[in-house]
């Protein structure tokens, strides 16, 4: 199939019904409303569903039900919407139902701004629900990752009965780049025999449920639910390394902020330095055992954040402190520019070329 | 060969429909791009500017700090961008609507008074075109062709019909700095 | 033997945790006959609340879904957008619907989902232990409103099927009560014809059934009843309030 330019939140849409998604619940809120936008025309056109809900509350809980009654579905947002959308995220995941749901994020806390950050790595990765659960967090660094993970998001929610969630950013979500659509990726949903579709007289109910009153019972699900954690930790981590074995410094950044790092990169190898990047595709499960094979002499580990250091955190889990860890961040809907990540690096690997 | 451009004016001028045309037109000639528009508030009524990146090799940061070309559509922009501009690279100046001279010596600076051309040609809307035109004839980024063919992606089938006045509007813009060049020559 | 009465098929066998005099397990029982007798059941998917009826998935014999509080219609909607052929209903008590979860009634109504609700009002939070609900009557005692309810401070009960009545998307809206066997007779037929209405996609309904909390309100199951007639009826009046047009 042949090069499309796409905006990113129009293709994480077009992304979707090529991967066979007909319901979209959402809610408008800047920088993502290119996705209900684009869900809303498109969407009737392959005989699907978008409902522009009251509130991402509603939303999010017509994800529930649709999801209970077998539909592969995606709900969008932003950070505070995000934030709103919690209390549903944490039912689907006890109740284990698989959907899609997108965040692109902006600067915050509070209303914030509308411009690209990646303070939600906490509420994506910690469970901003009640609740132990996890989602499955993929983080895509272009927009043709952007496509190719919702796209796997789909499939993998159906595969473990989870709610996946694809952390984008303002910038991803606005910014156009070529995609192309690759048809190895399209899989139909498989059957769902759990799903509320009517008993026909056939069967006993399908109940689609979290509740457990009895302690043992919900201690019973628990240990079901983090048994399927271990084994997306053990089967479903995924990662880009860059000349990590032989570098003074690593760099450690995801999304969009590690393209930003892939130019300062450049230019510091230009310049004689031996850097690499650890960037995870995956942020659940986190790709903790690449750290591993870094370079025992080396310097440190530069994270590269929009935020304050929120995946800082996994990166000191990783190398259980071997390696000394520094960060830059930027906040508030700052971007970090190649040069200044470049400057923080120079100051850390001091003359050491 | 890297392009880092930056396009910037009031919203409403096209600053990004001419960013995407180029994006477009270098993703057709099989180059890495990339196209990142300033969003929000500003883009009504305020400066709005987007950034594009044309490339051989993938698109790092699609944040165009240090630009080999910026092309400017309202004064605003021009104390906003100016500074931007790596020594050698490209400055556009609509005139039009910017009454100064750029203060930067260490550049290549190209005047035109996008609107009035516009206005002459009886489409004040192609104000955008006229400048579009100038770059292309400077820097041959990519082909006349490419932009051709990426006007009816970005604009859509319906606008064909417009296809010509665009032309005749990049026509212009190229033929001024053509005369420009040849000045400074 | 001819068998002259027999229990629905719609209710499950497993015995529910309401309270003795509790009208929930009428209401439950009106609706699963309707279900039956509608030739719906087997398509049906049900939405539990929480609230005292949390466990209705339990009881009621057909797919069921438990939702947040206050959510069960947005909920609905999303099962009735996959599987518009089913018949999808909430079964919500006072809290649920007239408080945490106005949103959700008031624009699943005003989008017209074709779905049917069964809202139950006995103007107090059973589930929680008798706390003040948004249906509480002035100068009801309960234990956030221990003085009884003030209307200066605490407002005036909230009349849900007036208000959705005023919405276009609405089709169908009663009240009807469970205390008195009249009543129950009335109460079925308004709950069968807002069934008939999601059947015929006429859009949104809605059955308010004023019910008792004996346990709460401190009362004997008969006096419950006698309460609910002497006090909750003349400001919560019975009687249909939307149905859509007859076709002439």
């Amino acid at each position: 199939m042949s090069k499309v330019l796409m905006k990113g939140n129009e293709a994480v849409g077009a992304a979707a019904i090529a991967a066979g998604c007909r319901y979209f619940f959402g809610y408008p809120i800047t920088p993502q409303s290119e996705v209900p936008e684009y869900l809303s025309r498109e969407l009737p056109k392959v005989g699907g569903v978008f409902v522009q809900a009251e509130s991402e509350v509603a939303a999010i809980n017509m994800v529930y039900g649709a999801a209970g009654a077998g539909g592969r579905v995606l709900t969008s947002s932003s950070s505070p919407g995000i934030a709103l959308k919690q209390e549903g995220i944490s039912y689907l995941a006890g109740a284990e139902l698989p959907c899609v749901i997108v965040d692109m994020m902006r600067g915050g806390p509070g209303l914030g701004s509308i411009q690209p950050s990646q303070t939600d790595y906490f509420l994506a990765t910690r469970g901003g629900g009640n609740g132990d659960y996890r989602l499955l967090v993929l983080a895509p660094s272009d927009v043709q990752e952007l496509v190719d993970l919702i796209m796997l998001g789909f499939d993998l929610a159906d595969e473990y009965r989870n709610p996946v969630m694809v952390l984008g950013d303002g910038m991803i979500g606005q910014m156009m780049e070529p995609v192309e659509f690759k048809e190895d990726l399209k899989r139909e949903a498989p059957e769902k025999p759990w799903a509320t579709t009517g008993t026909k007289g056939a069967r006993k109910p399908n109940i689609i449920n979290s509740l457990y009153l009895e302690a043992e019972l919900l201690e019973e699900h628990n240990h079901h639910l983090q048994a399927k954690y271990e084994k997306m930790r053990e089967k479903e981590v995924r990662v880009e390394t860059y000349n990590i074995e032989d570098a003074d410094l690593v760099f450690a950044a995801y999304g969009t902020t590690a393209r930003i790092v892939k130019t300062a990169i450049a230019k510091l190898e230009e310049e004689g330095y031996k850097v690499g990047l650890i960037r995870p595709i995956t942020l659940f499960p986190y790709p903790y055992d690449a750290f591993k094979n870094i370079n025992p002499n080396c310097k440190g580990i530069l994270t590269v954040e929009m935020n304050a250091g929120q995946m800082l955190d996994d990166v000191k889990i990783a190398v259980e402190g071997k390696i000394p860890t520094h960060f830059y961040g930027r906040t508030g809907g700052m971007v970090p520019g190649p040069a200044e990540i470049a400057d923080k690096a120079r100051e850390i690997l001091g003359g050491g070329r | 060969m890297e392009e880092r451009i930056i396009i910037a004016g009031f919203g409403g001028q096209g600053v990004m429909a001419i960013g995407q045309m180029l994006t477009y037109a270098g993703m057709i000639e099989g180059r890495k791009v990339s196209w990142l528009p300033s969003y929000g508030p500003e883009m009504r009524g305020g400066t709005a500017n987007c950034n594009v990146i044309i490339s051989d090799k993938p698109v790092g940061s699609p944040l165009v700090e240090e630009a080999t070309s910026v092309i400017i559509l309202n004064k605003p922009s021009l104390d906003k961008f100016e500074g931007n501009v790596v020594k050698g690279g490209n400055l556009f100046i609509n005139t039009s609507l910017i009454d100064r001279k750029s203060t930067r010596d260490d550049i290549n600076v190209y005047y035109i008074p996008a609107n009035d051309i516009a206005t002459e040609l009886g489409n004040p809307k192609v104000t955008n075109m006229v400048m579009l035109g100038a770059y292309l004839e400077v820097t041959k980024v990519v082909s006349l062709e490419s932009i051709y063919e990426a006007y009816g992606k970005v604009f859509g089938e319906s606008k064909l019909h417009l296809l010509p006045i665009n032309k005749e509007a990049m026509e212009r813009g190229a033929k001024l700095v053509r005369e420009q060049i040849k000045v400074n020559a | 033997m001819a068998v002259i009465f027999q229990k629905t098929r719609g209710l499950t066998d497993v015995p529910t945790h309401y309270c003795p005099g509790c009208t929930h397990g009428i209401i439950h029982r009106l609706v699963a006959e309707c279900l039956e007798e509608l030739g719906v059941l087997d398509d049906a998917i049900g939405v539990a609340p929480v609230g005292c009826s949390v466990m209705a998935y339990k009881y009621f014999n057909c797919d069921m879904h438990e939702a947040a509080h206050g959510r069960a219609p947005a909920v609905a909607t999303g099962i009735k957008r996959v599987r518009p052929d089913n018949f999808v209903f909430t079964y919500q008590g006072d809290g649920d619907l007239a408080s945490i979860g106005t949103a959700e009634i008031v624009h699943a109504a005003h989008r017209g989902e074709k779905i049917s609700t069964i809202f139950v009002n006995n103007a107090i939070y059973g589930m929680t232990g008798g706390q003040m609900a948004p249906t509480t009557l002035v100068g009801q005692k309960t234990t956030t409103s221990p003085y009884g309810r003030d209307k200066e401070t605490q407002g005036s009960p909230i009349r849900m099927s007036e208000l959705l009545a005023t919405i276009e998307g609405a089709a169908f809206v009663e009240r009807v009560a469970v205390d008195t066997p009249a009543n129950i007779r009335k109460a079925k037929k308004a709950i069968k014809e807002c069934f008939q209405v999601q059947i015929d996609r006429k859009g949104f309904g809605i059955v308010e059934v004023l019910s008792t909390c004996p346990t709460n309100w401190g009362l004997t199951p008969p006096e419950a009843l006698k309460w609910l007639e002497k006090n909750m009826m003349p400001y919560y009046p019975l009687g249909n309030f939307k149905r859509p047009e007859e076709v002439k």
